[in-house]
């Protein structure tokens, strides 16, 4: 594998993280959903560019439909929720913007730490995958921990999904139909949480998941 | 200087604080005493100096028929030895000549004069000890004798307190090395430096006395979370004393804590170094975060101290990291950034303490709230401190840079490093250096604008008046040496050299062999800084600059009232306060460090009551280690109250039943 | 003879940032009006102002210090030194190893230093407000230089400006490390010249402003030296970013007096460049709210960290 081979992929994936740890920055609901087009768009280039270095076609199906799903679909119908529920103004974040992104950059070490000891033997291209990956993943979670709007929390659900399958292209040999299933998995997680939405928002007249807890009674 | 010499300056310290006691009667026994301190100590400093750049290899063992019998007391004078005496010996001088005329405000120097003396002495003793029993025993004597300067001034509630707390703290710290030294001597009782560092022992016996060392020094030095009795204290003792405990006292802690984990305790291990950058980084940022919102002046440099000796450590750190990797070189490096901020932040902490001095003499306000506009009543004074206020700030061409500059070089070494997790915190801990130094310009900005500019914020303020030239001679010196170490630190360097490579077993490349005195402490390609070509570059673009706009432009002035957008007040209550300038920064970092709370009383519409702002912040370590820590003990005594009020029968079974445990004790422990 | 023709090339560096520097501040702002379809003043103008200010009388504050007459000049003569020690058309100048990029910064802070202190001289709410918020960027502005620079000094293997643009310039690589370290570098850079959307150049009294609050006292050839400073700290910042970025055209060590010419105008274009780029963005974006700005620069640390982080995922460290 070349040089620029690696540069690239090297590239597309350290931009992946950056792209997360924008999301975990940005407070308005628009340009976080647009971030997180982006973020897949990303991933569908890296995944393909993958596929190209790898040879492995069907990885060019994997990309296709991150890009069909999460690039266009996902993004324009968490849009029109947004706007249906009217939820458009600014994000509450629990703790600051600056703690957050603080904790982000740690766990982007932490991750880097743990994965490339314990891959030092492998292919060099599929070991910063894994630890990129990781990253992400771990950035996704703490995006849906550190947000009280259940939108956001979806968008942090889907982000940790883009980390499964980078990790997954860059694992060699993971057949078609996993991924084919992950990603069909999560289209029908999002239909199901966005059906959620509705009926959270109608019974509680928010989608601040702190006030569901009123209704578990634990807080009063 | 021989060994025997330097004992005897000591002596002669001692001598002169019990002279001191006769003498305090006399109208000028405070400049007699204060003359002859400064001259036993500018001996010793000259002594250690030429030892250490002449005989640089050489170590002088001495045993003298003190202390317990079958010991005596063991003293050794080596490279490290030698760069301590001259730190130490440094402040002494500047604080001598210093007191000299700060003295004289003094309303009851007997309560000083005794004290200092022996003061100095106590630390010069730790610093040549060459046994655990003579180590502590002088230990203990500093700290007893700046107890006592600490209550120099006992009648005021806030002192008492601090000598309190002081206390307190100075014992917890000598009860840890005294276990160190405990654990390092080991059964057999081997006390002496030189047998405990032949000694072999295991890895969890090391680890735990480089633990109580850490607490031990650490309390002295002023090391997050043991650093609460500093920002007491300091405040609390006379200028020229709290310019000695700074910038001497606490390197002598520095210099305990590299005498145990460099060089007697065996092998340095890999977990060490991660606690002390962990907690040298740590006291950093929150040292001068607390620097950038204190009111106080001299806690305000209090405070900075514990990040100053955060950075110390931290190259320490680094320095434990390199070498438990057999990076040699890098270690050198490391440790020979650190043992040069010890040096640069006794030069210019002792002058800024000094600095404070003269603003508590010319107003008697500490507060910097009410103070303002010095520079036009103290123009001189205004002019050291304004230096001393950017050596601090790590700005070139002065002192300060030089030695976080070098360290942040030792920083970029770091991938060097063979584990995955030093690798990546390694450039956390850079990150918090640059952090605290620009917080720490940020602090000084606030502290000498505050201060020395704008206009006067109290009456006692506009009546200052410029110090007396003893002051202002010892400000100047320890001036121009900031200035000397920042143009030309490679001689320093080349000093030190000696001392990481007895310690570290390898040195700096030699420095005074480069063209023009600049250093680069790993090859030139690699990185350079040369502080004399970038202070002749300013000079002469400045001379140029003026000299060109002055031929050829305007070099009219015209005097009139400030502009302020075309609404100036003359009432300086207008002016921007120190906590309205540390507001943007109480902000930003507010709620992570400081649990910052700020109350707003805004008075209803139509009420003519004024409108209160006020703001609480709290230190964190004190509410969270200390608090609980006190309530505790308290509960404890409280309990244990209850033993003495117990009949003489009760008695007696208390102390049979501790002698029979006692018994039982050595029963079964053979 | 050569070492006079060193000690030339150097002459002429510091000659040409101080020439240049106005000369893109009227570019830029020029661009900016021309963008705003405005006519704009000529590129020439910052020159006619220094001119003018330079021969006029200096009114000064009642209770103005000393400092507030000499800091002036320790403002511009920082900022001259750090930005004539950046290699524009030639690296492995006679005197570049006299300060690296770190010392570079830390020249850049002792400007900023003397600048917040003569903002609380004259004791107006206005200066100190200008001075506190400075000193809070800086806060954060300064590590994530320092942070910047440690990713490009591992890259590079050293803090030597020219070391680096030869690094750069024999090792052309795409690396994420490096992308991150020129995005921190520009928010740094925006902050740092009081530009859209930490501050506005061309506003005085409003209640965000920083730099501009800072020197309001000032007047004549005080003022006419504080705008040099500023005009070359902006030129520095582009000269920084194309030295390490872009780094093509630079004359190599010992070249002779053809390459410094190639170099110069290499150095011209780039700076063109980043005029028109500078213009372009401060056009399109609004100006932030000021505690908007710790996280700004923040992210720019938090950047530069992610930028060293990830270095170690590379392959060749």
């Amino acid at each position: 594998m070349g040089r620029l081979a690696f540069d690239l992929a090297h590239l597309l994936a350290g931009s992946l993280v950056l792209l997360s740890l924008l999301m975990l920055y940005q407070d308005r609901m628009f340009s976080l959903i647009r971030i997180f087009a982006f973020h897949a768009i990303v991933l569908s280039m890296s995944v393909a560019w993958q596929a190209f270095t790898q040879g492995a076609p069907h990885l060019y199906i994997t990309a296709a439909i991150a890009l069909l799903f999460k690039a266009f679909i996902i993004p324009v119908s968490l849009h029109r929720i947004v706007v249906r529920l009217e939820v458009h103004r600014e994000i509450e974040v629990v703790g600051g913007v600056g703690i957050t992104m603080l904790i982000g950059i740690g766990l982007i070490a932490l991750s880097l730490a743990v994965m490339l000891p314990a891959t030092a033997s492998a292919d060099p291209l599929a070991r910063e995958d894994l630890a990129f990956a990781l990253s992400v993943v771990l950035l996704g979670l703490l995006m849906m921990v550190t947000r009280r709007n259940a939108v956001t929390q979806i968008i942090g659900f889907m982000s940790l999904e883009n980390g499964l399958i980078l990790a997954a292209a860059g694992a060699k040999g993971m057949p078609l139909v996993v991924e084919i299933s992950v990603a069909f998995s999560v289209l029908i997680a999002f239909i199901v949480i966005g059906v959620f939405l509705f009926r959270i928002r109608e019974r509680f007249d928010s989608v601040d998941v702190g006030v569901l807890e009123f209704s578990r009674g634990e807080r009063q | 200087m021989p060994l025997a010499l330097a004992l005897w300056y000591v002596a002669g310290l001692l001598v002169l604080s019990v002279a001191a006691i006769a003498m305090r009667g006399l109208p000028r026994a405070s400049a007699i005493v204060y003359a002859a301190c400064g001259a036993i100590a500018f001996a010793l400093l000259f002594g250690a100096a030429q030892r250490l750049i002449a005989f640089p290899d050489a170590t002088a063992r001495l045993t003298l028929p003190l202390g317990l019998p079958w010991i005596g007391a063991r003293f050794r004078l080596d490279a490290l030895s030698c760069f301590f005496l001259v730190v130490i010996n440094l402040g002494a001088v500047g604080a001598c000549l210093y007191a000299i005329g700060y003295g004289a405000h003094e309303k009851e120097p007997g309560r000083i004069l005794p004290f200092f003396p022996a003061f100095v002495a106590g630390m010069n003793c730790v610093v040549v000890a060459d046994d655990a029993f003579t180590f502590l025993v002088s230990w203990e004597f500093m700290s007893l004798a700046s107890w006592a300067l600490v209550l120099a001034h006992h009648d005021e509630a806030e002192n008492r307190r601090a000598g309190f707390v002081y206390i307190v703290m100075a014992s917890l710290g000598a009860t840890a090395l005294l276990l160190a030294f405990g654990l390092l001597a080991g059964p057999s009782g081997g006390y002496d430096f030189a047998t405990i560092a032949a000694t072999p022992r295991p890895e969890w016996l090391a680890g735990l006395v480089v633990v109580l060392a850490l607490v031990g020094a650490g309390s002295k030095a002023g090391l997050a979370p043991l650093h609460v009795w500093l920002p007491l204290a300091h405040p609390a003792a006379p200028s020229h004393v709290s310019a000695l405990m700074s910038g001497a006292m606490t390197k002598v802690a520095v210099y305990g804590f590299i005498r145990i984990v460099f060089d007697l305790v065996g092998p340095v291990q890999l977990w060490w170094s991660v606690v002390m950058m962990l907690l040298g980084a740590g006291s950093a940022v929150l040292g001068v975060m607390f620097a950038a919102i204190e009111r106080d002046l001299k806690r305000l440099l209090a405070y900075s101290t514990i990040e100053n000796i955060g950075v110390v450590f931290t190259g320490l750190g680094l320095a434990m990291a390199f070498k438990a990797n057999n990076i040699e070189w890098a270690a050198a490096l490391a440790f020979s950034a650190a043992l040069l901020h010890v040096l640069n932040h006794s030069l210019f902490k002792s002058l800024l303490f000094f600095g404070a001095g003269a603003v508590l003499g010319a107003t008697g306000l500490r507060d910097i709230e009410k103070l303002g506009g010095l520079i036009h009543r103290m123009p001189r004074s205004s002019f050291a401190m304004l230096g001393a206020a950017m050596a601090i700030s790590a700005l070139p061409p002065l002192n300060g840079f030089v030695s976080e500059w070098l360290l942040f070089q030792a920083v970029l070494v770091s991938p060097a490093l063979p584990q995955w997790g030093l690798k990546l915190m390694t450039p956390a801990v850079g990150a918090a250096l640059a952090l605290a130094a620009a917080l720490g310009a940020a602090a000084f900005v606030r502290m000498f604008g505050i201060v020395y500019l704008g206009r006067p914020r109290s009456p006692a303020a506009i009546k200052a008046t410029e110090t007396d030239p003893w002051s202002l001679a010892a400000m100047f010196l320890v001036l121009a040496l900031c200035l000397s170490l920042g143009v030309a630190p490679g001689l320093v360097l080349d000093a030190i050299a000696p001392v990481a490579h007895a310690l570290i077993g390898a040195r700096l490349p030699e420095q005074s062999t480069m063209a023009w005195l600049t250093v680069a402490p790993i090859a030139e390609a690699r990185s350079s800084y040369n502080g004399l070509l970038v202070f002749a570059f300013i000079a002469i673009s400045t001379l140029t600059a003026i000299e060109v706009i002055h031929r050829f432009g305007s070099r009219a002035i015209r005097r009139a009232s400030a502009w302020d957008c075309g609404f100036p007040n003359d009432d300086p209550a207008t002016q921007y306060t120190a906590s309205s300038f540390a507001q943007p920064i109480r902000r930003v970092f507010g709620n992570i460090v400081f649990s910052a709370r700020e109350n707003v009383d805004m008075p209803a519409p139509g009420d003519s009551r004024a409108a209160h702002l006020t703001v609480e912040t709290t230190d964190r370590i004190w509410s969270w280690i200390y608090e609980p820590l006190t309530g505790a003990i308290n509960r404890i005594a409280t309990s244990i109250n209850r033993l003495q009020f117990l009949t003489i029968r009760g008695y007696l079974s208390l102390v049979f039943a501790a002698l029979v445990a006692l018994l039982l004790t050595v029963a079964t422990w053979r | 003879m050569a070492l006079m023709l060193d000690l030339a090339a150097q002459g002429a560096q510091m000659s040409l940032v101080l020439a240049l520097a106005p000369g893109l501040l009227g570019l830029t702002r020029k661009i900016k009006a021309r963008l705003l379809r405005r006519r704009g003043p000529p590129i020439v103008q910052p020159y006619r102002d220094l001119a003018k200010l330079l021969r006029k009388e200096a009114v000064v504050a009642e209770n103005a210090s000393w400092l507030f007459r000499s800091a002036p000049y320790m403002i511009f003569v920082a900022t001259w030194v750090a930005a004539s020690l950046i290699p524009t058309f030639a690296t492995g100048l006679i005197f570049s190893w006299t300060a690296d990029l770190i010392a570079i910064t830390a020249l850049l802070g002792s400007a900023r230093f003397f600048l917040a202190l003569v903002g609380m001289d004259v004791g107006t709410s206005f200066g100190g407000i200008g001075s506190s918020r400075e000193a809070m960027f800086a806060t954060l502005a300064e590590p994530a230089m320092i942070m910047i620079s440690f990713t490009v000094a591992l890259i590079a293997g050293s803090t030597q400006l020219s070391s680096v643009a030869e690094h750069m310039l024999s090792h052309l690589e795409l690396r994420v490390s490096l992308g991150l370290a020129l995005f921190g570098l520009i928010i740094v850079a925006l902050a740092e010249n009081a530009r859209i959307p930490v501050d506005n150049p061309a506003t005085h009294l409003e209640l965000t402003m920083v730099h501009e609050a800072m020197i309001l006292e000032y007047s004549g050839r005080h003022l006419a030296v504080i705008e040099m400073a500023a005009a070359l700290k902006l030129l520095l910042y582009v000269s920084l970013a194309a030295c390490i970025f872009a780094p093509w055209g630079l004359a190599p060590p010992g070249a002779g007096p053809l390459f410094w010419a190639i170099g110069v105008v290499a150095y011209l274009f780039k700076l063109l460049a980043g005029g028109c780029m500078l213009a372009v963005f401060e056009t399109s974006i609004a100006k932030m709210r000021v505690f908007r700005v710790p996280e700004l620069l923040g992210a720019a640390l938090m950047l530069g960290f992610l930028g060293v982080l990830l270095l170690f995922v590379s392959r060749s460290l």
